[in-house]
């Protein structure tokens, strides 16, 4: 029997994921140095995965407030407030989601209406284009550059602004380019969103993550009149390395919030209870585990961005994320040639640009959260792949 | 200063360049900041930790041992203390509060060894009032490094 005519329009409509196709590549061979994750090599820190196993010694295995324990959101906001400068009230504001991505999908769902436009920066995380897509809206994206180091300035964003266009999803630092966004550069930004009225979803997923000591990240919900327009997504996954707990949330104005609580307390209807028990820890007790993990992330990168840079592939530094984003074009090969060739020749995999857009096309993704030791020996492989090319 | 002995507390042989680049501090001055150190006792030495298990020589053992100490007028328990940390066998010596004086880590190529040196060398000492002789039989962690490492080994070869 064929499902083809079964499977909903919509689905079909959507394309396979680049890094899924590169996936299948890289699976099954052992041999692999991978740059290809996106997340942290560390495992959780002890006292987090403790935390989690103490809840369920005590048998905590119950549901939770559709919103989040209180605790936890209670946590959450005092978080917010103390990272980002905004105070959102834990009791209607604040909602617990299974990562930032059902965050983003409620907050697309909640929003839009079939035809509107959302607009986002591109190269981006691979989410976001189809997110947009199955809440039936139109994703616009607005291509970054390498020579402004793949910020978004408000002006490039101006020229996609249609009557449809409703919402602006930000993500800084961002994943791929590492890119992060000065204030003044970001109050544009709001400037433009309030005299155009779009809401900013703000993915902050990164936030903790950011290298340079005279660099203060603002999220743009904390600039002047932008609370009440934004809805900052965050979560656990990067800073606290507890991607496989899929804990985040969302920080919005009350009735967003309880329009998107509609839709996770049917789909979802709560985070897993232990997750929840071990992000209060991580608010808790976390930061310092998150400072010395932020130290040797910068370590590797300007240890893996130099190479690149030795080596004639020219990269920016990324400010922030932990990802190089390195300009392969003089090569002559687009993306995908020349990770696959890097993979079998040199067993090195990194991610090729265009499976985050297509203004990703002639860069890879290398992911540095990876032990330096084979950050080494893959830079080895670059740097003779690169030779062998001349 | 922090970092860099932060960065060789952690692994003790960063080469020279390596911390350099870290810190954004010339070689030769990490280098003149570190035999300084030495030269200061800051830094005691480098050294390589192990896991005993996996290293041809398992016939080691260890052992801690709690000793009492008479104190002396003047000194406290320190001539006492300095005299047996000096011994070759004695990998540690740490005075302590609590129910005992020395805690004393020793290692010795065989149980006899072990034995005879807390027999023949250690209680005999003038001071020395009694000992109580700890045998280690497993190592899980030491010196901040876990003997079985962290699983980490479901991580996808590509994520998004």
């Amino acid at each position: 029997m064929s499902f083809n005519d079964k499977i909903a329009d919509k689905v079909k409509e959507i394309p396979r994921s680049g890094i899924r196709d590169f996936f299948e590549l890289v699976l099954g061979r052992d041999d692999v140095i991978s740059l290809g994750v996106g997340e942290p090599d560390f495992s959780s820190p002890w006292h987090i995965r403790e935390a989690a196993i103490y809840s369920l010694e005590k048998g905590e295995t119950s549901y939770t407030s559709n919103l989040g324990m209180e605790k936890l959101r209670k946590a959450i906001s005092a978080s917010v407030q103390k990272q980002f400068n905004v105070n959102y009230d834990y009791r209607s504001e604040v909602l617990v989601t299974v990562g930032v991505s059902e965050a983003l999908d409620l907050a697309c769902r909640a929003l839009l209406n079939p035809g509107d436009e959302v607009i986002y920066h591109e190269p981006c995380y691979v989410s976001y284009d189809p997110s947009i897509s199955l809440a039936y809206g139109c994703p616009v994206s607005v291509p970054t550059r390498s020579e402004n180091n793949f910020e978004v300035r408000a002006e490039e964003i101006e020229k996609k602004i249609s009557p449809k266009s409703k919402i602006l999803i930000l993500n800084f630092p961002t994943n791929p380019t590492g890119a992060v966004m000065k204030q003044k550069e970001l109050q544009d930004i709001a400037d433009l969103c309030i005299s155009k009225d779009l809401i900013v979803i703000t993915d902050e997923i990164y936030s903790e993550l950011v290298y340079e000591d005279d660099y203060n990240h603002v999220s743009i919900s904390s600039l002047p009149e932008m609370k009440s327009r934004s809805i900052l997504l965050h979560g656990f996954s990067k800073a606290y390395a507890m991607t496989g707990f899929r804990l985040g949330y969302s920080c919005a104005p009350a009735e967003i919030t309880e329009a998107m609580m509609k839709i996770h307390q049917y789909s979802m209807l709560c985070a897993p209870i232990t997750s929840q028990v071990a992000a209060i820890e991580a608010l808790e007790n976390g930061s310092k585990a998150v400072e010395k993990m932020r130290q040797d992330y910068r370590s590797r990168r300007d240890y893996m961005v130099s190479q690149f840079n030795d080596m004639g592939l020219p990269c920016h530094m990324p400010g922030g994320a932990f990802y190089a984003f390195p300009d392969i074009r003089g090569s002559g090969l687009s993306s995908k040639k020349f990770a696959t060739d890097l993979l079998d020749t040199e067993s090195v995999a990194a991610v090729p640009g265009d499976a985050f857009g297509v203004s990703g096309e002639g860069f890879l993704r290398c992911c540095y959260a990876t032990d330096i030791n084979l950050i080494k020996s893959a830079m080895k492989g670059f740097k003779r792949f690169v030779d062998s090319l001349k | 200063m922090d970092r860099l002995i932060q960065l060789l507390k952690e692994n003790g042989r960063h080469s020279v360049e390596e911390l350099s680049s870290e810190l954004g501090i010339g070689a030769d001055q990490i280098e003149k900041i570190i035999s300084d150190l030495i030269d200061s006792g800051a830094i005691l030495g480098f050294t390589a930790i192990t896991d005993p298990s996996k290293i041809d020589d398992s016939d080691t053992v260890s052992a801690l041992i709690e000793v009492k100490l008479t104190p002396e007028r003047g000194g406290g328990f320190d001539r006492l203390a300095r005299r047996i940390a000096k011994f070759d066998e004695v990998e540690s010596c740490m005075l302590m509060s609590g129910g005992y004086d020395l805690c004393v880590v020793i290692s010795g190529s065989s149980l006899h060894n072990v034995a005879t040196f807390v027999a023949e060398k250690l209680s005999t000492l003038e001071g020395v009032v009694s000992t109580a002789t700890h045998f280690q039989l497993k190592k899980y962690k030491s010196n901040g490094f876990l003997a079985e490492l962290d699983g980490s080994g479901e991580r996808l070869p590509v994520s998004p």
